[in-house]
């Protein structure tokens, strides 16, 4: 059944902030609006685990203390920013468990480095959302605390892993939402939500307190209404880290006004192969065909390429990472934090009853196939075979971006589907990530934007720019969005 | 590729897993499903491609080696299942036997 989408209250950081600036606003009043949001429909859709009602209340008066002594302008450029936090995600002293019995009650001992650069700008953290076991699964049903809904048609799943983020920002909960991406774990659910979700290039944001799936894969990233906010959120938690040795030192470029009000007229390509892929829902594949004729008519060069890997993305995909995810989940043994069984009786018996009990299906899968593709006598032609692939995307996707500043495509081949659907076959839903692992694969960035609806359903579009080339994405999805909404 | 028993059994070990009726059994199912779809793999000609082992140039990236980042002995307790206050404490390692083998 499908509900009408709640009209968000403020689509942007901007609108907040003139709000705020011209005492339209008060930072309470603020946290107390989404606080209310959420009283009214957390329980139907299942999107928060925690909310940090008190605490923002607490910070949202501070702030407004400030404001009326020191002005806005005094304030962080995050100031008037209501964020969640997806349940992987280390904010000190508070819970994070990553959807998973194996972390019930554990507690960071330190914040992510993402967390405390939103904070160290003046963003006020409501709460932790739902999401898929460990960032695994496309639909977030693969959670300790049960699934999330669509906002838009509550027996529809929200997509994944960050569906309680998506929805956050869908269902107007907060404005925005710090989410991770390992093959599409941003943009898709923000696809399926009607919102705008972003991943940075891989090394852009340090994931110092993250808590790690596939650690070559793995990018914090954003969900939001506007390509403005996601640039804003970018700008803030980007740069070196000492405590993440694959951060870049590259500087990100400073975002400037007058490059938001300006069109760039971009070089486009899209896969032949990808929109007419036989598992591209038809629908999909026509409202995209409009889209990219009316990029055309805007004056931006599209092309058409060859793209011959499609097929074999998911594949190098699924035993990279799950060579990645049964090593770093190794870590999880009911010994130093966590949750033990409280049966276990002898030290084996402490890491295979808790392992056994902690763990959700779609997780075991992945860490039993992790374990397979990387043991003696199968490592060459599953794992080796997959790095090779990945290289071999690498090479051409560079080759791409030397003739092109983006690549497009759907977000996903296929409709948010029935909470259940997907069940039957695990590969079924792996398939369904064919657009979105090409990035992780290949640390692109990339961005999911509302393209349209089909029968009331949200489909998104996918651009992807050449690594650390996210000014010119973002500014370009600005471009395309701001005239969408005109 | 099919899976036997005896594979399971060996990433049962390997993964501190221990998987019992149903479950064993659709996890068996799931994983020659698994298998299959990355089983695509192999029809590509790799033979001149090396292996990517680092995602970034940004590799070989040292810090000074000075202490910092360290958490007291009262925290890294903190989230502990059992502990004296001092150290983990984990279920006797060597048990006691009646008799000798």
């Amino acid at each position: 059944m499908s509900t009408t989408a709640v009209r968000p209250r403020f689509r942007s950081l901007r609108q907040v902030r003139h709000a705020l600036d011209t005492g339209q606003l008060t930072f309470e009043q603020l946290v107390q609006y989404y606080l209310h949001r959420i009283a009214t429909d957390n329980k139907r859709l299942n999107v928060f685990i925690e909310v940090f009602a008190d605490e923002a209340l607490r910070r949202a008066r501070q702030l407004d203390d400030r404001l009326q002594h020191e002005g806005l302008s005094a304030l962080g450029p995050l100031a008037g920013m209501v964020v969640s936090l997806k349940d992987v995600l280390c904010f000190k002293d508070h819970q994070v468990t990553a959807a998973s019995r194996i972390l019930d009650g554990f507690h960071s001992l330190f914040s992510a480095t993402a967390v405390s650069r939103v904070l160290d700008a003046d963003a006020i953290i409501i709460g932790r959302v739902n999401c898929d076991e460990f960032a695994m699964g496309s639909s977030t049903e693969y959670s300790y605390y049960g699934p999330t809904h669509n906002a838009l048609d509550p027996e529809r799943v929200p997509g994944g892993s960050s569906g309680g983020s998506a929805v956050a920002v869908q269902a107007d909960m907060c404005l925005a939402s710090i989410g991770s991406d390992t093959g599409g774990s941003v943009r898709q659910p923000a696809a399926f939500c009607g919102v705008v979700g972003f991943k940075p290039s891989y090394g852009r944001i340090s994931r110092h307190g993250l808590l790690a799936y596939a650690s070559s894969f793995d990018q914090i990233g954003t969900l939001t209404h506007s390509a403005i906010d996601a640039a804003s959120l970018l700008s803030v938690m980007a740069g070196p880290d000492a405590y993440d040795a694959t951060c870049s030192p590259q500087p990100l470029p400073t975002f400037s006004d007058e490059a938001w009000a300006s069109v760039p007229q971009a070089r486009i390509a899209w896969f032949a192969e990808a929109l007419d892929h036989p598992g591209l829902d038809p629908r999909i594949a026509q409202l995209t065909r409009q889209y990219l004729e009316g990029l055309r008519q805007k004056g931006h060069q599209l092309e058409a390429v060859s793209f011959d890997l499609i097929d074999y993305v998911v594949p190098a995909y699924y035993v990279l990472t799950t060579a990645e995810a049964s090593s770093n989940l190794s870590r999880y043994d009911g010994v130093r934090f966590g949750w033990r069984h409280p049966q276990a009786r002898s030290p084996e018996e402490v890491y295979t009853m808790t392992r056994t009990a902690g763990f959700g299906a779609e997780v075991k899968r992945r860490i039993m196939l992790g374990a397979f593709v990387l043991s003696a006598g199968y490592y060459d032609a599953y794992y080796g075979r997959a790095q090779k692939v990945r290289h071999l995307i690498v090479q051409r996707m560079a080759a791409l971006f030397e003739r092109y500043d983006f690549i497009v495509m759907p977000t996903s081949p296929v409709l948010p589907w029935h909470l259940g659907q997907m069940n039957e076959d695990p590969t079924q839903m792996y398939l369904a990530d064919i657009y979105t692992v090409l990035a992780n694969l290949a640390g692109l960035p990339a961005i999911s934007l509302p393209a349209g609806q089909v029968e009331g359903l949200p489909i998104g579009v996918q651009f992807m720019a050449a690594p650390f080339r996210e000014k010119p994405l973002l500014e370009f999805a600005h471009s395309i969005l701001d005239r969408e909404n005109a | 590729m099919h899976i036997d028993d005896k594979l399971i059994s060996r990433l049962e070990l390997l993964t501190r897993l221990r998987l019992r009726g149903s479950e064993r059994e659709r996890l068996r199912a799931d994983l020659e499903k698994m298998l299959s779809m990355v089983d695509k793999l192999s029809e590509l000609d790799l033979s001149e491609v090396m292996p990517l082992t680092h995602i970034t140039d940004v590799w070989n990236n040292w810090r000074a080696d000075e202490v910092c980042g360290q958490l007291s002995r009262e925290e890294a307790l903190r989230n502990a299942p059992d502990t004296d206050g001092i150290f983990f404490r984990v279920p006797k390692v060597i048990q006691s036997k009646s008799k000798s083998t």
